[in-house]
């Protein structure tokens, strides 16, 4: 490879990390992505010019292009509800990109080994990145499938799981050991098998409402695939690129687990314990206290101060436009309210900000939960509208719950609430809310974009 | 020359390391606002795995070797581009909301003029 070349790459290796820096600051966000666009175009685009009689010309180039129109195409018809879907179902394919590229590589060493040995810790990366990135992509199908409803979002188990599980970890690394001793392209393709149901055993019994931690790990996952990957091509940029990414995502996975008070291994492994991560999942005749939208619009017109929990369900029926407009008026009518953002409200951690964001709330309005927790004893009304586990007081008062230990919003501690729901069907963690059962609670029961418009014109009738 | 190989084992070791500690060193400080925005483009970056696969494809010899090279493109272009591209439309929506403040503003001067 030229020095040239070289240099290049190292400059779209300093162009990465200076993308995730801005990524990670609101007002530097955009320009960051552009700046990891614009260096992934030129990486990518290097090898044309250096790359001494490149084969297949021909084909590369459509194939790029239609790689290009997919990933366009799926990036501007993606929903924001259907974002953690998309971001997995794009992680996955990188996964398998990386796994198919290094099974190319090994046909290389077979043949080299022929002509006097290959390195072994050559042959460990390849071997890595073949099963991680398998791994990798079926994992995210899965996810992808349990977002998308195409499957349960319940946990799935079987009895025998760990022990299938494990003996598929243990047949991966001892095929590994025998991939590296002797290189064959057979023992890789069955390597390549195994990692893909390894990634389906590991997604398969995490519940739902986890979900966006394993699309964080695996993304994390893809990354380390993409630096082995970069280790047995001999080219640093992809092994910069990948450990970039390996070691933010499996940080950032840290860092949401922590945000649900959660630990990675319960994540993961909590359901074969017997300790299912999910509730029972049904609902219960209990009595509530159902009003109209005519009574939940008195008790907000007359509050000084209210607080909205907006959950997934509000975006889900497309309602945070109304919602925006009902906000509004009461605050033009010198009200004072507030969001309050629980930092996994959604499908993702953070995805409720982006959600608001397309409903152009301002976003001086959304407050995080350690700013706004305190308030909540203060507040005379808070509207709940398509959240409900992050308002579960089980999560504070009963250590057996799945939730235990996630730090919630407060809402418990208002005056009033009034619950926006559709049913009493329990929430993504599939367990019961006191909060339902409590006399100060009203709830108004229906489509919550239905609901939203008829509160709004109550409101304004006042 | 195992002493030199040994050397090139060491420098690619060191990068990996030093690389770990930037990657975590600058995400350190993420608002969890960020958190979708910014797995979503961390995400973008591996799909640089495009580079690979362009440069397995360029040498693959037969066919079968073409073809899985060929789909690995694809596979990682959709990565890439479809990251990026969902990364930015996710961002701005965040940087948007400046401009109907700014509008409000504006026309509230002129609704005081009038």
């Amino acid at each position: 490879m030229p020095t040239w070349a070289q240099l290049v790459y190292l400059v779209c290796a300093v162009c990465f990390i200076l993308a995730l820096k801005g990524l990670s600051g609101p007002k530097t966000a955009r320009t960051g992505n552009l700046i990891g666009a614009a260096a992934a175009v030129v990486a990518c685009a290097l090898p044309f010019f250096y790359v001494d009689d490149m084969q297949n010309l021909g084909l590369i180039l459509p194939a790029i292009a239609l790689g290009s129109v997919g990933g366009a195409f799926g990036a501007q018809r993606v929903q924001m509800t259907q974002m953690p879907q998309m971001v997995a179902l794009f992680n996955g394919v990188g996964g398998g990109a990386a796994a198919l590229v290094a099974l190319l590589e090994l046909e290389h060493m077979v043949d080299a080994e022929a002509h006097g040995g290959v390195p072994a810790f050559y042959l460990v990366a390849t071997a890595f990145t073949v099963v991680v990135g398998s791994v990798s992509f079926s994992g995210s199908v899965v996810t992808f499938a349990k977002l998308q409803d195409l499957i349960t979002s319940r946990p799935v188990t079987f009895p025998g799981l760990p022990v299938v599980f494990g003996g598929a970890l243990v047949a991966a690394l001892v095929l590994s050991v025998l991939v590296v001793n002797e290189p064959a392209m057979l023992l890789g393709i069955v390597l390549g098998l195994l990692g893909l149901s390894i990634g389906v055993l590991l997604v398969l019994p995490v519940g739902g409402a986890d979900v966006p931690i394993v699309i964080s790990l695996l993304n994390a996952f893809t990354g380390l695939t993409v630096a082995a990957g970069g280790y047995v091509l001999q080219n640093t940029l992809l092994l910069v690129a990948g450990t970039l990414v390996g070691a933010a995502g499996t940080f950032l996975t840290l860092l949401m687990a922590g945000a649900m008070g959660r630990s990675v291994t319960n994540i993961l492994f909590g359901a074969l314990k017997g300790g299912s991560t999910l509730g029972g999942g049904e609902a219960s005749d209990r009595p509530v206290r159902s009003a109209g939208p005519e009574d939940a619009a008195i008790m907000l017109n007359f509050a000084e101060r209210v607080i909205i929990v907006p959950g997934y369900g509000l975006a889900v029926a497309q309602a945070q436009h109304t919602l925006r407009e009902l906000v509004d008026l009461l605050q033009s009518r010198g009200i004072e309210v507030d969001y309050a953002i629980h930092p996994v409200a959604g499908r993702m951690p953070g995805h409720m900000n982006v959600l608001l964001a397309e409903a152009q709330v301002p976003y001086e309005q959304l407050k995080e939960m350690d700013d706004i927790n305190g308030d909540f004893k203060d507040a005379d009304v808070v509207l709940v509208v398509g959240a409900n586990d992050v308002v579960n007081p089980a999560a504070k008062t009963t250590p057996g719950a799945p939730i235990y230990g996630m730090p919630i919003l407060n809402a418990d501690e208002a005056k009033a609430v009034i619950f926006m729901k559709r049913s009493m069907r329990p929430g993504f963690a599939g367990i019961e809310n006191e909060l339902l059962f409590d006399e100060r609670t009203t709830l108004l029961f229906g489509d919550a974009k239905e609901s939203m418009s008829k509160l709004l014109k109550a409101v304004e009738a006042l | 020359m195992n002493d030199l190989v040994l050397d090139n084992g060491i420098v690619w070791l060191t990068i990996f390391i030093l690389s770990v500690f930037v990657g975590v060193e600058v995400i350190s400080k993420v608002s969890s606002t960020l958190h979708t925005p910014l797995m979503s483009g961390a995400n973008a970056i591996h799909g640089v795995i495009l580079l690979g696969a362009i440069l397995v494809t360029g040498t693959a010899e037969g066919t079968v070797a073409t073809v899985v090279g060929l789909v690995a493109i694809v596979l990682a272009a959709i990565n890439m581009v479809g990251g990026f591209l969902v990364t930015d439309r996710m961002l701005q929506m965040f940087t948007r909301k400046k401009k109907p403040a700014a509008v409000a503003a504006a026309g509230a001067e002129k609704s005081g003029d009038a």
